[in-house]
């Protein structure tokens, strides 16, 4: 059984469980102890974050092909949420069909292990077909906007977040201590980590704010904090899943850090400029599915390249 | 029996997954029958969805009113409607008035099901508010006992509007109003149900689709 992984890939979505089993307890103990509180949000986080680890390692765990097709789905979830989000045009209907294509064609490079083709498809191909389509329709009110917009969200919810998805299709032989899943769960664990670390920090120490007109409850001490441990945590976990040396490791943990830290704030420009709270209701305590992935939609293209760059 | 395997594997997988809902005050919908459910019309998928929002014990007892002269055009179609979809057929165009076209809504009401209306009448312009027809008045008049839910839908007329054939996907929301009841006059009862589905389309942030 689960063949296809190494062991430190398994004991890594062990440790995942292990500390879910730890905030649940933690909640419940605080019930307790707090009866006239409310945990209401903070239970349902926790108990969101059950059911998202619990399809993710479900995806890993049944094999290769069923992991690419999950960050695929991840992909159509976050561009559905994206086009709902943004004003789109009446004209664009069928445009917008095309940029969904897009999605099961980015992901099947990835089976193919077609670098070339993943690396382009999106923006070189789509960047001038998408044009052309809407040139074709023949609406030019708003062109530019829409256009602009249109390739602004398959960049980011489907080229970038692909590049986790390619961590699986990379030669297991240059990393023999976690194989691809080993580089997903280190890419993915470390982003979420993050988050929550630089939350926790935030709330526990923040005072001076980092960045108010985007994000006015974010601290310069909950992104430092949450650095240097994720940092810390980075130089722990590397030589178990990833082929990075030790100072490799560190540059790793500080690029998770500091580009997960810019994509939590982009999305967050993204919400204020639309004017929402929440990109959605799809994970309860969290908001939408776009809430989650903000940081993921920075730090899984550049840790790619960072690592693609020095072992592949 | 077919219409649960049809609702099972071709409605809700398209409803929860290609679509997808964001639901505000879930809580107030309607548990038990008789119930009219009233919403806003820019597409075929706005029954669909009505449909999948119920509790999945309460499908056999659903019936969305339906324009007879669209869904019984042909025998096919006719077949799906009146025993997938179980509609009520309502004839738009009375030439004899004797007959009550609001027969089988009350025969419905009577059997405690939960009937769904749409008061526009028809699906008109995508993703616009029409203005509401008085049938549902003389309805409620009749059976000034029954809840009815308003419901404000945005999102399924950009993804398959009248005239369309391609689906499109986008998240669907659904605004959930507090039940109404009969107030005691047409005009005074037509008043609060606008108003009170016009109030759901402003809780929400709804963007331009020009």
């Amino acid at each position: 059984m689960f063949s296809h992984l190494h062991a430190s890939v398994l004991y890594g979505l062990g440790g995942i469980l292990g500390v879910l089993v730890v905030a649940s307890t933690t909640v419940i103990m605080l019930k307790r102890r707090h009866p006239e509180k409310s945990y209401v949000e903070l239970s349902q986080r926790i108990n969101s974050w059950w059911i998202m680890v619990g399809i993710f390692s479900a995806a890993i765990l049944l094999s290769r092909t069923v992991s690419i097709a999950f960050f695929a789905f991840v992909s159509f979830l976050a561009l559905k949420e994206y086009f709902s989000l943004i004003p789109t045009r009446r004209a664009d209907r069928r445009v917008l069909f095309w940029a969904y294509l897009a999605i099961p064609f980015q992901y099947y490079w990835v089976h193919l292990e077609w670098y070339g083709m993943f690396i382009i498809f999106i923006p070189v191909y789509l960047f001038l077909l998408l044009p052309m389509r809407m040139v074709i329709i023949g609406e030019t009110k708003e062109f530019l906007r829409a256009a602009g917009m249109l390739h602004w969200g398959l960049m980011t919810m489907v080229f970038s977040l692909s590049h986790a998805a390619f961590f699986l299709a990379l030669s297991e032989d240059k990393n023999p201590a976690g194989g691809g899943a080993g580089l997903v769960l280190f890419l993915i664990f470390l982003t979420q980590f993050n988050d929550v670390a630089q939350y926790i920090w935030g709330k526990l120490t923040g005072r001076h704010k980092i960045i108010p007109l985007v994000s006015p409850n974010k601290t310069w001490e909950g992104f430092l904090g949450g650095l240097a441990t994720t940092t810390a945590l980075a130089a722990l976990l590397a030589p178990h899943l990833t082929p990075l040396t030790v100072p490799e490791s560190l540059l790793a943990g500080l690029l998770i850090g500091c580009s997960g830290f810019i994509g939590d704030v982009t999305i967050s420009a993204l919400k204020r400029d639309i004017g929402v709270k929440d990109s959605g209701s799809l994970l309860p305590g969290h908001g939408g599915i776009l809430d989650r992935i903000d940081s993921l939609t920075f730090t899984a293209p550049l840790l790619f390249h960072f690592i693609y760059y020095l072992h592949y | 029996m077919l219409q649960q395997l049809f609702f099972l594997f071709v409605v809700r997988p398209l409803v929860l997954v290609v679509l997808g809902l964001n639901i505000r005050h879930r809580e107030r919908i309607p548990t038990k029958g008789p119930a009219i459910v009233v919403s806003n019309h820019n597409s075929h998928l706005d029954t669909l969805v009505l449909m999948t929002l119920l509790p999945w014990s309460l499908l056999k007892l659903t019936r969305p009113v339906a324009a007879q002269d669209y869904f019984f055009r042909n025998n096919l179609l006719k077949w799906f409607a009146l025993t997938i979809m179980r509609i009520v057929p309502l004839e738009r165009h009375i030439a004899d008035r004797s007959q009550d076209p609001l027969a089988g809504c009350s025969e419905a009401l009577k059997h405690e099901e939960i009937l769904i209306l749409f008061p526009e009448g028809s699906r008109g312009d995508p993703e616009q508010l029409g203005t509401f027809k008085t049938g549902i008045a003389h309805l409620v008049k009749r059976h000034p006992d029954v809840p009815i839910t308003p419901i404000y839908l945005h999102g399924l007329g950009k993804a398959l509007p009248r005239g369309e054939g391609l689906l499109v996907p986008f998240f669907c929301d659904v605004f959930v109003g507090e039940p109404l009841l009969w107030t005691g006059d047409k005009a005074g009862f037509m008043t609060v149900l606008e108003t009170a589905i016009k109030a759901l389309a402003e809780e929400g942030h709804l963007p331009a689709w020009e």
